[in-house]
């Protein structure tokens, strides 16, 4: 009796000592896999990945999206990188996504970590190109360059040519890269091309690149076209102190005299008194 | 009567020759072999059989298979998995549930290379040390990589599993990831006997709770034949799974090794110079042997 009472005491607390041990273990793997998700700016997601928390859920680590690309470009996370282990990603500056129009990555996803609906390749949101060093990028020196304008798949919409004056020649002109959040990919191209030694402009992951304008703001103009009119006083048809007969144009010449006219009449007593009742 | 362990195999070489006291061991070794290089194939030569690694893969574009522990993470952490991946595991769950849960242990995961490795080692080295892990650990172990893959929403395991590291790492390219192998390695080696594959792997946990019900078992159908050499004790990475079957007569226990952690390695077939192991389906009831070797135990058992 007491011998079996003793027993199943050391078996207690045998099995407690290593529930005790294995849950503090999980504790601390836990910990570290919130730690793993902080995924490093350069590192980008293969296309149609799923936002980060969800991706380091649904990705099971298998390799297929890296055996079916076919320009060597994904990458499976290997031991000592900052990437969560075993999970693909892709270097832009080093490779680029290419943008393959059948994107055999995600087809290849057995589990939908990249997501299957994502049917054409333009709609792929892989990170957002930023021209992270105006100081560097020889476009902002007044230098033809374009090189990022050139190489861009979705060339013309996803990053456009600004013109501006060249102030420092005062004869010139800047071709500034712009790059337009609706239409960039993130496929890593232009960072890719780049020609300076440390790239001017890196795709960044999404929540890295963007702003996001206050949900409380509404900008005037906007919330005027939306409703077809001013929504808090009507608009006062603008009064304008110009002399008789004359007219101005804001986007044309300015102060415009009615044709063959002269505001001025032949006898200069009428100008003299103008204004006085007649 | 452990006079034969201390020359392990020597006796089964005797009565058997050397290829057939070692075919189970041969053919293992062919298939976890086997199975890499065609996962090599590939990123080798550039025949493209097998692409992804170990936890899913697909098969000359038609086959695929998906691991079901790790996927099962997945569901847990939230995320509803495209049908390519339940097929995949279906496909996998019917194979080990004829198998044998535990055959992806000997028959399929590398790391059993390295464990088995040192467990060889050990042997010849001589190495004893009382380290005791209970085999339980693995189900608590199984249980916290559930848990977490739940509440953090991610594949924690996953992180640092050394089993899919390593077959991850041999088959996109090792990096550090032989830290990993040499980490296990001399665990097994210096600290816990068989202490990964053994007692804390929660892939072979879950894989022995998948199998529990499974088809193909070993038996110790000539269990009257046994001259208590206890070669199979020592050479049996799970050895608590034969005392039933083996030594059961008088107990009314039946011949089949029916524990759900026996990796049907067949090692105990090989070693054993007296041929009272063999493959076998559970629900074999050994009518005719029975009465052959005029026992009285209970038949029927597997029914």
């Amino acid at each position: 009796m007491a011998q079996s009472s003793n027993a199943r005491r050391k078996f207690l607390v045998d099995i407690a000592r290593t529930a005790g041990g294995v849950a503090l273990f999980g504790l601390g793997l836990g910990l570290y896999s919130r730690q793993s998700r902080s995924l490093p700016a350069q590192a980008l997601r293969p296309p149609g990945a799923l936002d980060e928390a969800d991706f380091t859920g649904a990705c099971i680590r298998c390799g297929l999206c890296v055996r079916d690309c076919p320009y060597d470009t994904l990458k499976l996370a290997n031991i000592g990188e900052a990437v969560a282990l075993g999970t693909p990603y892709f270097d832009a500056r080093a490779v680029p996504c290419e943008m393959c129009e059948d994107i055999p990555c995600v087809k290849a996803c057995p589990t939908g970590a990249l997501y299957h609906q994502l049917e054409k390749i333009d709609d792929a949101r892989m990170g957002l190109a930023v021209i992270v060093d105006q100081e560097s990028c020889i476009a902002f020196q007044g230098l033809r360059c374009e090189v990022c304008f050139n190489i861009c798949p979705v060339r013309g919409k996803a990053i456009t040519l600004d013109m501006q004056h060249n102030a420092r020649t005062g004869k010139h002109a800047l071709f500034i890269p712009v790059v337009h959040s609706d239409a960039c990919t993130g496929c890593g191209k232009c960072e890719h091309g780049c020609i300076l030694d440390e790239a001017a402009i890196k795709v960044l992951p999404l929540q890295l690149a963007r702003g996001e304008l206050g949900k409380h703001y509404r900008l005037g103009w906007d919330e005027k076209r939306k409703a077809g009119g001013s929504l808090v006083t009507p608009d006062q048809q603008h009064q304008y102190n110009l002399p008789e007969g004359m007219r101005y144009e804001y986007e044309g010449e300015g102060l415009i005299a009615p044709e063959n006219e002269t505001p001025f009449s032949d006898n200069p007593l009428d100008t003299l008194n103008k204004g006085f009742d007649k | 009567m452990a006079a034969g362990v201390s020359q392990l195999g020597k006796d089964a070489i005797k009565a058997k020759g050397w290829l057939k006291a070692h075919q189970w061991l041969l053919l293992r070794r062919t298939s976890q072999f086997g199975i890499l290089f065609l996962f090599l194939l590939g990123p080798w030569f550039g025949v493209w059989i097998v692409q992804g690694n170990l936890v899913s893969s697909m098969t000359l574009d038609v086959l695929p298979l998906t691991d079901p522990y790790v996927l099962l993470q997945t569901l847990l952490s939230g995320h509803l998995p495209e049908t390519i991946a339940v097929t995949g595991v279906v496909i996998v769950v019917v194979f080990y549930l004829l198998a044998g849960g535990r055959v992806y242990c000997s028959w399929v995961c590398p790391v059993n290379v390295i464990t088995d490795t040192a467990e060889w080692l050990r042997y010849k080295l001589g190495i004893k040390n009382a380290q005791t892990l209970s085999r339980r650990t693995r189900y608590l172990v199984l249980g916290m990589t559930l848990i977490l893959a739940a509440v953090t929403g991610s594949l924690a395991w996953e992180l640092i599993s050394p089993v899919t590291i390593v077959q991850r790492a041999l088959i996109f390219g090792v990096g550090y990831a032989w830290v990993m192998m040499l980490g296990i390695f001399l665990f097994d080696l210096l600290v816990s006997r068989r202490g990964w594959s053994g007692h804390l792997c929660p892939v072979g946990a879950f894989y022995s709770v998948l199998g529990s019900c499974s088809l193909l078992r070993v038996s110790a159908a000539a269990r009257d034949k046994c001259d208590d050499c206890m070669e199979c004790f020592a050479i049996c990475p799970e050895p608590q799974v034969i005392t039933p079957a083996l030594k059961g007569a008088n107990k009314n226990i039946g011949p089949m090794i029916k524990d759900s952690n026996c990796t049907n390695c067949g090692r105990c077939i090989d070693i054993c110079s007296k041929n009272v192991f063999r493959f076998d389906q559970r629900f074999n009831t050994y009518v005719a042997q029975q009465h052959q070797a005029g026992l009285t135990s209970k038949v029927g058992e597997g029914l």
